[in-house]
């Protein structure tokens, strides 16, 4: 049993407790608007990029001239995961569930006899990954000193990839990433981007083109890596931030249960303590 | 007809203008309202949208814009207005192409980049 002054203390702690993660919500709260708004603002450029680029591969893609990034090297023998996860923990089940899609891609694949190459983005999912798949790591991006996300953080990661890529070090690239679709519910998603996949049912517009049709696909599919990326940082940000605020709401809701449950034992122990001295008093006095 | 400016991070502009000359990259052309719909890609240079109102100016590196009877839309990697742009901003551009055409295979196309910017600047009066 502990004593009344323990009591009060921990009842101090548990609130000094529940003072940050309500803070830490309401931080992530605001950022999470402004993950929204990014997101949302990036949305028409890849909209209409995707669209075009899934007419073109439509037209252009069964030729034998199509270009590697959209037809591939023929093979699928080396496999590169792009891993994105946060900077920073405390965010519920967030860089798990990233880590976890990644992890089981990665063991089917090579229990499939493929090599697997991992390039990690966030230093959370490389902590995670470290622990099996350590030696497949190929390279680490770190985001930890970027204040806002922006297109060029992006264009960096696709630069590497591709670079990657020119070299022959892959033949599949393959993008972990969580999808925001509330603040309760972020979808762990694994998005192919070498080679390129799009929708088929892509309506194919006439148009003229200039320079040739193959001239501005191999001029597209670059920039295409690179907005991918960008969306998949983006939908990360959102879903991270979405994903700590529910955490913390979570927490400081648990924080309030738990002070309710102190003070309801601390109050029971007052009054026991009470009771026990009344007890000896009166019964001091009728033994006189 | 419309115009929309489309950057990766947000949409520039949008706008009611009578005419679009867009630097494509096999050379400039001017779309007007009933255009044949085209897909060009750009080249660095300057992007003019001639409204009633007056003409407003962009540098645009890099994308593509897609024209069609009733508008035009530029997907820029990097648009920015011109009264905005400022002789860091080219440099720092041309300093990019010319790092990107150091390490390219592709040296002719490179090179082309980096003549193109400095012509995008010359043509921008920095």
């Amino acid at each position: 049993m502990p004593s009344l002054k323990d009591l009060k203390n921990r009842i101090g702690s548990v609130k000094n407790t529940r003072k940050i993660t309500k803070a830490m919500q309401m931080v992530a709260a605001a950022k999470l608007r402004r993950a929204q708004e990014n997101a949302e603002a990036a949305r028409p450029y890849a909209e209409r990029m995707n669209a075009v680029m899934a007419g073109l591969a439509g037209s252009v893609g069964q030729s034998d001239s199509a270009p590697r990034l959209l037809s591939g090297t023929g093979t699928d023998k080396v496999h590169l995961l792009v891993v994105m996860t946060a900077e920073r923990g405390l965010c519920g089940g967030f860089n798990s569930s990233i880590a976890r899609l990644a992890r089981g891609h990665a063991q089917r694949l090579l229990a499939a006899g493929k090599t697997v190459k991992i390039l990690t983005v966030g230093k959370k999912g490389r902590e995670q990954l470290r622990r099996d798949l350590a030696d497949h790591f190929v390279g680490h991006v770190d985001l930890s000193e970027v204040k806002r996300l922006g297109y060029a953080n992006a264009q960096a990661i696709a630069r590497d990839i591709l670079s990657r890529f020119e070299q022959g070090e892959f033949d599949v690239a393959t993008l972990f990433f969580n999808r925001f679709q509330s603040v309760i519910s972020q979808i762990p998603t694994a998005q192919q981007v070498i080679p390129a996949v799009f929708a088929t049912d892509a309506p194919t517009a006439l148009y003229d083109y200039e320079p040739s049709e193959e001239g501005i696909l191999a001029d597209l599919l670059p920039r295409g890596v690179a907005t991918q990326v960008f969306t998949a940082l983006l939908e990360n940000g959102a879903s991270e931030q979405g994903a700590r605020m529910s955490a913390m709401d979570n927490a400081t809701r648990n924080a309030g249960d738990m002070i309710n449950r102190l003070t309801i034992q601390y109050n029971r122990s007052r009054q026991a303590a009470i009771t026990k001295e009344l007890i000896e008093i009166i019964s001091g006095a009728e033994a006189l | 007809m419309r115009v929309d400016i489309v950057t990766p991070e947000r949409r520039l502009a949008s706008a009611d203008v009578s005419e679009v000359q867009i630097p494509g990259a096999d050379g400039d052309l001017t779309a007007m309202e009933g255009h044949a719909p085209t897909i060009t890609t750009l080249r660095p240079g300057l992007l003019r949208a001639v409204a009633a109102g007056g003409t407003t100016t962009y540098v645009v590196t890099g994308g593509f814009a897609e024209i069609t009877s009733a508008g035009v839309s530029v997907l820029a990697e990097r648009a920015v207005p011109l009264d905005e742009a400022n002789g860091a901003l080219f440099d720092s551009l041309i300093a990019e192409a010319r790092e990107a055409a150091a390490t390219t295979d592709d040296k002719d196309g490179a090179e082309k980049l980096v003549a193109d910017m400095i012509a995008a600047r010359a043509a921008a009066g920095h």
